[in-house]
């Protein structure tokens, strides 16, 4: 267990170095989903299978789609092909797949943390407890969903039509 | 508890932390801010996620859902922000936004 979580932690430090340090957004991307799920393995090792699913399918699912729209939009990113984009977030996937399978063939104990809190648990105290936390949650996720509608809707109209004529010519600027 | 000592889950944390917060330093570029503030977030909730296993409550795993939400609406209007900004300067350098009037 303890070898396990420091393989995923060594995984997730590596993996953040890169992100931090690459040139491309997209190679960035690639190797903070390798963290992100890193990161949820270790989750699931302290017992936080819950929230491990939750990191899995919000955060390297559906934040990071949102970033790859961005960089979509933005359009002056040249979007790397061939063996090097995939080489060193596939060799730390690969790190991750070895732990897993090590942890699945040494049985359910080695498989099972010590000391687990369910998703009901967790149910029980967000509604219950923390239903006030609950309802400001939805009211943010409100303003941020007004929020990201009006600033979108700006977009679409007048910068829109600026930021696709300047898709079409190349840019002379690459960013850092 | 745990078979992992909570102390190494809290030094994996901050560490993340601090790399995310030495990338929003030392980086000009916009989408390499708000990646390296996600970082940020995915490390405080790490914390808390640890902190919840070393006294067996479920706190820690509430604190983490609130955070994902907090996440999701910032980055929701962070991009959408990012996208307005590069509409108007044709750059993501985070200096291009000192130039003031707009």
């Amino acid at each position: 267990m303890n070898a396990a979580f420091v393989i995923a932690g060594l995984v997730a430090v590596a993996a953040t170095v890169m992100v931090i340090t690459r040139k491309n957004a997209v190679h960035a991307l690639l190797y903070l989903v390798v963290s992100l799920l890193s990161v949820a393995i270790i989750m699931f090792l302290l017992g936080a299978a819950f929230v491990a699913a939750l990191e899995v399918i919000i955060y390297a699912g559906a934040i990071m789609v949102l970033f790859v729209f961005v960089i979509m939009l933005i359009g002056n990113e040249e979007i790397p092909v061939g063996p090097g984009t995939w080489i060193g977030p596939g060799m730390l996937g690969a790190v991750l797949l070895a732990e897993l399978a090590w942890v699945l063939t040494r049985g359910v104990s080695a498989a099972q943390p010590a000391s687990e809190l369910g998703p009901a648990k967790v149910g029980m105290a967000l509604f219950g407890p923390y239903i006030i936390g609950a309802e400001i949650a939805a009211f943010l996720l409100l303003a941020g969903l007004v929020g990201a509608f009006h600033l979108g809707r700006r977009i679409s109209t007048a910068e829109g039509r600026q930021l696709r004529e300047a898709q079409r010519e190349p840019l002379p600027r690459r960013i850092k | 508890m745990s078979s992992i000592p909570w102390e190494y889950g809290m030094l994996l944390a901050g560490v993340l932390f601090s790399l995310g917060l030495v990338g929003v330093i030392v980086r000009r570029n916009l989408l390499f801010i708000l990646l390296c503030v996600e970082v940020m977030l995915n490390a405080a909730g790490l914390a808390f996620i640890v902190a919840g296993a070393r006294w067996e409550q479920v706190d820690g795993q509430v604190m983490f859902i609130f955070l994902l939400a907090m996440a999701a609406a910032e980055v929701a209007i962070g991009l959408a922000l990012l996208l307005l900004h590069y509409g108007r300067r044709k750059t993501l350098d985070a200096d291009a936004m000192n130039s003031g009037g707009g």
